[in-house]
């Protein structure tokens, strides 16, 4: 409210920067098997085209780099554009591949495997233990603690594991790219593994939450049965089921 | 030192008004100089549940656009003369108020007040928002039902969050409960949420259960506190919450039924 004059010719407030979380699909590749991906592909958008059509994807190629599979970016590029999805990013790539991406617009995405890969160019060596190496990419890069109760409305995003040592509310929101462990009640959405680590658990001594979710699959208040509410349990992912146990 | 204290539930109806009202006149009559601001602009009622609607001449928004002085503004009460009321105006929105004129006031303020009561509007956009930012006590209004319980939860996060004290890191706001409206007949029949379900969802410390009662109606009516009602049950609650406030104990009254004549003769459960 510019109540001096002198102030009123100044340029309005037009715009400002705010860093912000979204939760994007992130397409990991297993073959480099053009027809097979593009067939496999064309199978999942039938299931929900609604929700695959003009969406934003991130390429994860760390699988088949792991398995020493080349794949040309670009032609990959062109096949998810043609099937109306927009990959917006790019994580676990060589640097050859990597340079492909960026000359078609496709930012590198921080996080994740892509720095050891371009580090260690010369792979032979390392890739012959491929077998015993440990997923680097689910390291969790640091532990969150929050001893406060997260209240509704809150959202509280970890880049590894999260602990709170304190209730969280219902329409509280907590994420974690790592576990969650909540000692006290849970009654919001607890979210591990949001980057899609399926051995992420969550931890709590109350369950009462609105939903709950490891590595984007999920299960709402509604599905939680009576013998596992209101008690301390552990949830993890089983066969690409949420599997809960007393504590 | 001064403390400014934001009286907020972010729903409407809960008894806000009656409560900074209460527990400002509480405070003064304890012999602290208080003075109580409405941040309700465009939504005035604070100067009605006061009694001193005939006696506005200028209000919170004057003294921010420095159309009036603080003293031209504030209004003596007539009950107590250590309590002292900005009234909000009429005629303006939220929008009226700004950041910095609000903490200048406050400022202002501090230096002759021992305590400032801030009276929040509903929800949670500007006025809410620049009633609790420079707070350093909270008292959360809550009814004992599922939707004010929520809206109070979010105004904590919003408090330890977005206020003054959460963006410089100092020690967060302390934050008491407030049971208003509570019937405990009500929540005998499971009509109502009871004091210790409320606890059980916020975690809060509680500083009173004010009962539901004819008292508060009939206060607002006439413009005075219902704490000045000294025999109603209501008014003797908001005294306990005050006293709690200043570091006596008292014990909690009015969570169970009340009992019958009968009852009372001999004093059985």
């Amino acid at each position: 409210m510019p109540t001096d004059p002198q102030h009123t010719t100044l340029l309005p407030h037009a715009l400002e920067f705010k860093s912000t979380t979204f939760s994007v699909p992130v397409l990991i590749l297993g073959s480099n098997d053009a027809v097979n991906i593009k067939l496999q592909l064309q199978d999942k958008i039938q299931l929900a085209p609604e929700f695959f059509k003009n969406s934003p994807l991130i390429l994860d190629l760390h699988e088949l780099n792991k398995q020493d599979l080349d794949i040309d970016v670009s032609s990959l590029i062109a096949l998810l554009r043609s099937l109306a999805l927009l990959p917006v990013g790019i994580r676990g790539a060589t640097t050859v591949q990597l340079q492909q991406a960026i000359e078609l617009g496709i930012p590198a995405n921080s996080g994740t495997n892509q720095a050891a890969i371009e580090t260690s160019k010369a792979q032979p060596e390392p890739h012959q233990v491929t077998a015993s190496e440990a997923e680097p990419s689910y390291i969790a890069v640091s532990t969150t603690l929050i001893t406060q109760p997260i209240r509704s409305g809150q959202r509280v995003y970890a880049h590894g594991d999260l602990i709170v040592l304190a209730q969280v509310s219902a329409g509280a929101e907590i994420i974690a790219e790592g576990n969650i462990h909540v000692y006290g009640t849970l009654r919001g959405r607890a979210l591990a593994g949001v980057q899609g680590n399926e051995d992420a658990r969550i931890f709590c001594s109350d369950l009462q939450a609105e939903l709950i979710s490891i590595a984007g699959t999920y299960k709402i208040s509604e599905d939680l049965t009576e013998s596992v509410r209101n008690h301390p349990v552990q949830i993890s992912l089983q066969n690409n089921t949420l599997t809960i146990i007393d504590l | 030192m001064a403390r400014i204290i934001v009286v907020t539930s972010g729903k409407g109806g809960v008894g806000k008004t009656t409560t900074s009202a209460a527990i400002a006149m509480g405070l003064a009559k304890r012999g602290h100089k208080t003075a109580v601001i409405d941040f309700d602009v465009g939504l005035r009622n604070l100067d009605l549940i006061m009694g001193c609607e005939r006696r506005v001449v200028y209000d919170f928004v004057n003294v921010i656009n420095g159309e009036a002085t603080l003293n031209q503004a504030l209004i003596r009460d007539k009950n107590c003369n250590q309590l002292y009321i900005l009234p909000a105006s009429q005629t303006r929105d939220k929008d009226a108020l700004s950041q910095e004129g609000v903490g200048k006031i406050l400022d202002e303020l501090k230096k002759e007040f021992k305590y400032i009561v801030c009276d929040s509007p509903a929800g949670i956009e500007r006025g809410a928002f620049l009633a609790m930012y420079y707070a350093d006590d909270a008292f959360i209004v809550t009814n004992p039902e599922v939707s004010s319980v929520r809206d109070s939860d979010r105004m904590l996060g919003i408090l330890s969050s977005k206020s003054r004290r959460a963006e410089q890191n100092e020690e967060p706001i302390k934050e008491y409960l407030l049971l208003t409206r509570y019937s405990p007949e009500r929540v005998k029949l499971g009509e109502m949420l009871s004091v210790d379900d409320v606890q059980e969802i916020l975690s809060l410390h509680l500083l009173g259960v004010i009962p539901e009662s004819k008292s508060v109606l009939n206060a607002s009516n006439s413009g005075t506190p219902v704490i000045l009602d000294e025999k109603s049950d209501a008014g003797q609650a908001y005294a306990d919450v005050i006293a709690r406030y200043l570091g006596e104990s008292r014990p909690h009254r009015f969570i169970d039924e009340k009992k019958g004549l009968f009852g009372k003769l001999f004093g059985g459960k």
